[in-house]
């Protein structure tokens, strides 16, 4: 009876069974998310974090280091119910809210993964409370290191490093780059972030085998997968500390920038941004509420002026236009001119003016007289149309000095300044409706044009190598025995040949000698060439610009110094300039008392009072 | 003295190989589901589950010896005593036993403790087999389902009592012998119906379900002949299934504790409680799934070893084999088990005496119930009920009963000739 019903009994058995094969084979053959999930769980990454490189100066100063400090970290599954909270809260005197809010976030990160509970013990600190930690069961100490520094400049230059946000993080993850997690440090500015794969090493990782508890069980396979941790490479750059922390004294209470650069190899010598800040401010617990700080300051000490705020350069712009006419043959050495005050105001000086003459006085009406020789060289019969042609080679020249344009220093958010295009003025006056009379403000260096302050220090880097230059960069050795990265080995040819030089430069020579430059600011002893500016803005008074290179024949130095609403460019900026010539050549400063009278000078908390007698409504008549 | 020789040459020796090829794979698994690799113990060592195992698995020899040393008829004899026997264990466990994981389910003589409702398996299948082999019962009059019902029904009652729903739900499997002895096949058939029901009303929302019947049923109403008979039927099926619907609904969330309606809905929705059932669940399959081909080797697996799988020794010791053996491991198992329902339903119809067959079939019937709720659970297929996978799981209790229960068969297969001598003569 009921005999048949055997094979349905059987049929059953072998469906499960055979359900329960497939099943698995998928589950332990095909799919391979659970092998993914298992290992996410069992094995621990612990992370070892690599020292961060160094960064020397030029003569081998540390200029940044590492100091080792402790977080605090917890565990929130092995915290004891009962800890003693009120011990604990007087142990590391933080208020028991505080306790309260980091625990709860902690729990709420991960039960059984670490997070961090206070941050960066100093050594001492760490010293007060290691004994005691271990009365609190789920607390331990992770030695991590922040940058320390034994001085007090070079912040926009160096940067800093603080935790990556949350958006950066994802950024990266989008364009696959996985190597940082949430709470890595990372460099943010300057070059701390420009040099951050070098600087930042490699991170060492050992797989551990854990436990449901997260108690360590031993190597993952006998360590074949652990790497270790490979450390950040040293930066030497071409600061010179101590010529940047003398820049830095001389620009205290004025606003704007000097750069110096070694002309022959454009190693930035120094850096100065004013006002600036203290590094030490963007280390380190306060890091926060510093930086809060810094960024709601109305100085803006966090924004790098030296290479990104544009100024019109003003008189300084005379050495590239005559540089220009001379390669363009539209004048010699010799043309002379009156000082015809028609069109532009000048300034009482010996005239007529050759073009030595010209430079040494910085004689408006001659640029005038410049400009239009290089704007309208009779290629057409029709006015628009040769200024068109004129214009566009004019601009080949500024290109080929760099303006305009990112030079392509070693630093992040370089801005390129202002060099306008044909198309700019076709766009604001109608194509071939616009010829010289349109733009001329552009020969005394006013007008449409914009540079920084490190356009400026290349244009006396070009003057001072006759007619070259090499990017201007901060680092000559990445590793202790490195070289710059290549494109700063990379020699650039301007459109100038060599021997048109020597007028514009013996020109700056005279400048300085017994020219536009303040008597005050003389030496005898250095062959210090010069030009002065003075850029009429809409901010007030005239910015106080001067670049300069020295010595004559052989020079090591080239500086730019921008000092915003001081007035004319002989007066403020260029005694700064020589002053920094003649610390970085002579290492002593001889002229005492220009240095006393430059650092009491304070162009921010003072009244502006004299900026009245400016003479607005006239265009370009105060370039010097 | 020749008889017992003829003892040893007629106990089905498939079956005991296969017996013993499962205990010797589950202590291995024992010893590396909770290997401490700190403490570096011998697989032998007391204090340890693969130690303790290696004494459960002597004491099921002498448990197998004292079968096959008792008269056969033993059994058929006194089937009823051990039931009533068990049953009085079981209530007096209610009064007297102690609660370990929220099951009083427990009788202890100091640190020893057995579980009675492990050999409520045995007698229950003992007492049904009696039951059913007077050849005057027939499955298909109420009078005599309803009692056969009661044998099955009263310990598994019992056990639920005492908060074991897992060991109640095994006594589910003797519908098995039931459908083989002649049970009208709507039973079992309604019974497959009412499980469907019950998961589509986890996947789908009631009112949908509802709807969705509606549906069928004014679609079958223009196919099928539209007699008066045909219509009332349709109606009250199609009502019937409404209320099965609504019911499983109700008595999912209305009737069941919050632990025991996660266990359900984890099946459908694995995150529904990820630190509770769904935590076993995802570490379970993770630790399975992990294994690969080959497995990660003997003693090398991370996920049981370190306490990520809970019970793993016990109700989640398929997760060792899956994640150290592989799914080599796996098929092995499985195998292993197949070939054993196989061959006790082959021995089972072999059998002259119907007492034998249905008991035959019974212990078919409970052992694949285990291993199908076992390894479904690990696997993610089956909710989980904390059931032990047979002859491979860790523990006494389950060890010794279902011993117990397939060599009281392996002895009643070994004397099926003297049976027919018997009942010949």
């Amino acid at each position: 009876m009921f005999d048949s019903r055997q094979r349905v009994i059987i049929f059953i058995f072998i469906l499960v069974a055979f359900t329960f094969i497939v099943r698995l084979f998928y589950m332990q053959v095909i799919d391979d998310s659970y092998k993914e999930a298992a290992a996410n769980i069992s094995l621990q990454r612990i992370v070892e974090y690599p020292y961060r490189g160094i960064i020397y100066d030029r003569k081998g100063k540390i200029c940044v280091y590492n100091i080792p400090v402790y977080d605090v970290m917890v565990l929130p599954k092995e915290v004891k119910k009962n800890m003693d909270t009120l011990r604990f809260c007087q142990l590391f005197s933080i208020p028991k809210e505080e306790f309260i809010l980091t625990m709860t976030a902690a729990r709420k990160y991960s039960k059984v993964k670490p997070s961090p509970f206070i941050k960066q013990l100093s050594h001492t600190e760490f010293a007060k409370i290691q004994d005691q930690l271990i009365d609190f069961p789920g607390f331990f100490i992770s030695p991590r290191t922040v940058r320390g520094y034994d001085h007090k400049s070079m912040g926009v230059a160096l940067g800093y490093i603080g935790e990556i946000s949350a958006g950066r993080l994802d950024k990266y993850k989008a364009e696959g780059n996985n190597y940082y997690k949430s709470g890595d440090y990372i460099g943010i500015a300057g070059l701390e972030n420009f040099y951050e794969e070098n600087l930042r090493g490699r991170r060492g990782v050992k797989f551990m085998m854990v436990d449901v508890n997260g108690i360590q069980k031993g190597q993952y396979k006998g360590g074949i997968y652990d790497t270790s941790a490979i450390r950040g490479e040293n930066l030497h750059s071409s600061l010179d500390l101590e010529l940047q922390k003398f820049g830095e004294e001389l620009m205290v209470n004025k606003k704007g920038s000097i750069i110096c650069i070694e002309p022959k190899t454009g190693e930035i010598l120094a850096m100065v941004s004013s006002p600036t800040y203290d590094p030490n401010l963007l280390r380190g617990r306060e890091f926060s509420k510093n930086y809060m700080a810094l960024q709601q300051d109305p100085l803006k000490p966090l924004f790098n002026r030296a290479m990104m705020a544009p100024y019109p350069p003003g008189s300084i712009f005379k050495t590239l236009q005559a540089l220009t006419a001379l390669q363009e043959g539209v004048i010699d050495s010799n043309t002379t001119w009156s000082c015809i005050q028609d069109v532009v105001h000048c300034h009482p000086h010996p005239q007529p003016c050759n073009l030595r003459q010209s430079i040494q006085w910085s004689c408006n009406p001659y640029y005038l007289q410049v400009y239009r020789k290089i704007l309208n060289q009779n290629k057409s019969g029709n006015t628009f149309l040769d200024t068109r042609i004129g214009f566009e080679k004019w601009r080949d020249y500024m290109t080929s000095f760099g303006i305009g344009q990112k030079l392509g220093i070693d630093m992040p958010s370089e801005k390129k300044g202002i060099l306008r295009t044909v198309a700019y003025y076709d766009r604001i006056y109608g194509e071939k409706h616009w010829k010289y009379s349109n733009v001329y403000s552009l020969s005394i260096g006013q007008g449409e044009l914009g540079l920084s302050p490190l356009h400026m220090a290349n244009m006396a880097c070009i003057l001072a190598n006759r007619g070259y230059y090499y990017t201007p960069h901060f680092v000559r050795k990445i590793g202790d025995k490195g070289e710059p990265l290549p494109q700063y080995k990379e020699k650039h040819v301007t459109k100038i040949k060599p021997e048109h030089f020597e007028a514009v430069i013996t020109g700056m020579r005279w400048a300085v000698q017994q020219g536009t430059v303040w008597s005050q600011a003389r030496m005898k002893s250095l062959t210090i060439c010069g030009k002065t500016g003075t850029a009429q803005n809409p901010h007030g008074k005239d910015h106080s610009i001067f670049i300069c290179f020295a010595p004559m024949d052989n020079p090591q130095i080239a500086v730019a110094t921008v000092v915003e609403n001081s007035g004319f460019g002989g007066f403020v900026a260029a005694p700064i300039a020589t002053l920094m010539v003649e610390k970085y050549l002579n290492d002593t400063i001889n002229r005492k008392n220009l240095y006393d009278h430059m650092l009491t000078r304070d162009f921010i908390h003072k009244d502006t009072t004299e900026k009245e007698d400016n003479g607005k409504g006239r265009k370009a008549g105060k370039n010097h | 003295m020749a008889r017992d020789e003829k003892l040893v040459r007629t106990i089905d020796l498939p079956l005991l190989f296969m017996y013993m090829a499962l205990l010797f794979l589950g202590w291995l698994t024992i010893y590396a589901s909770e290997l401490d690799v700190n403490a570096n113990l011998p697989p032998w060592d007391l204090s340890i589950s693969s130690g303790r195992q290696l004494l459960f698995i002597g004491t099921s020899s002498v448990l197998i010896i004292l079968i096959m040393a008792t008269d056969y008829k033993f059994y058929d004899i006194f089937s009823y005593f051990i039931y009533g026997a068990v049953l009085l264990v079981l209530v007096a466990v209610l009064g007297i036993g102690k609660t370990v994981a929220g099951s009083k389910s427990w009788l202890g003589v100091g640190s020893f403790g057995v579980q009675p409702s492990e050999f409520a398996k045995f007698a229950a299948a003992l007492a049904l087999s009696k039951y059913l082999s007077n050849p005057l019962i027939r499955l298909d009059r109420w009078p005599d389902l309803y009692r056969a019902a009661a044998i099955i029904g009263v310990p598994a009652i019992l056990i639920l009592l005492q908060n074991d729903t897992g060991s109640t739900l095994v006594f589910s499997a003797f519908i098995i012998p039931l459908f083989r002895e002649g049970l009208p096949p709507w039973i079992p058939n309604l019974g497959v119906g009412v499980v469907f029901l019950f998961v589509l009303t986890l996947i789908i929302p009631q009112t949908w379900l509802l709807v969705i019947i509606g549906i069928l049923a004014v679609v079958f109403f223009f196919l099928i002949d539209k007699t008066l008979n045909n219509i009332i039927a349709l109606v009250v099926i199609a009502l019937v299934v409404c209320g099965v619907v609504i019911g499983a609904n109700y008595f999912i969330n209305d009737v069941l504790q919050p632990h025991q309606q996660n266990r359900i809905k984890v099946l459908v929705n694995p995150n529904i409680d990820p630190l509770g059932v769904g935590w076993n669940v995802t570490q379970s399959k993770n630790a399975i799934g992990s294994g690969g081909f080959f497995g990660k080797g003997y003693l090398e697996g991370t996920q049981t070893k370190f306490n990520f799988v809970p019970e793993q020794s016990t109700d989640f010791i398929f997760c060792t084999i899956g994640e150290e053996f592989g799914w080599i491991g796996s098929l092995v198992v499985c195998g292993l088990f197949l070939g054993m329902l196989w061959r006790l339903v082959f021995l089972a119809d072999r059998q002259k005496l119907k007492f034998s067959r249905v008991y035959g079939y019974s212990v078919a019937a409970i052992l694949f119930f285990h291993f199908t709720i076992n390894i479904g659970m690990t696997v993610g297929l089956m909710p989980v009920i904390g059931i032990p996978l047979p002859f491979i799981s860790y523990g006494g209790s389950s060890l010794w009963s279902f011993t117990i229960l397939l060599f009281i068969f392996l002895k009643l297969d070994a004397h099926r000739g003297h049976m027919l001598a018997r009942d010949a003569g």
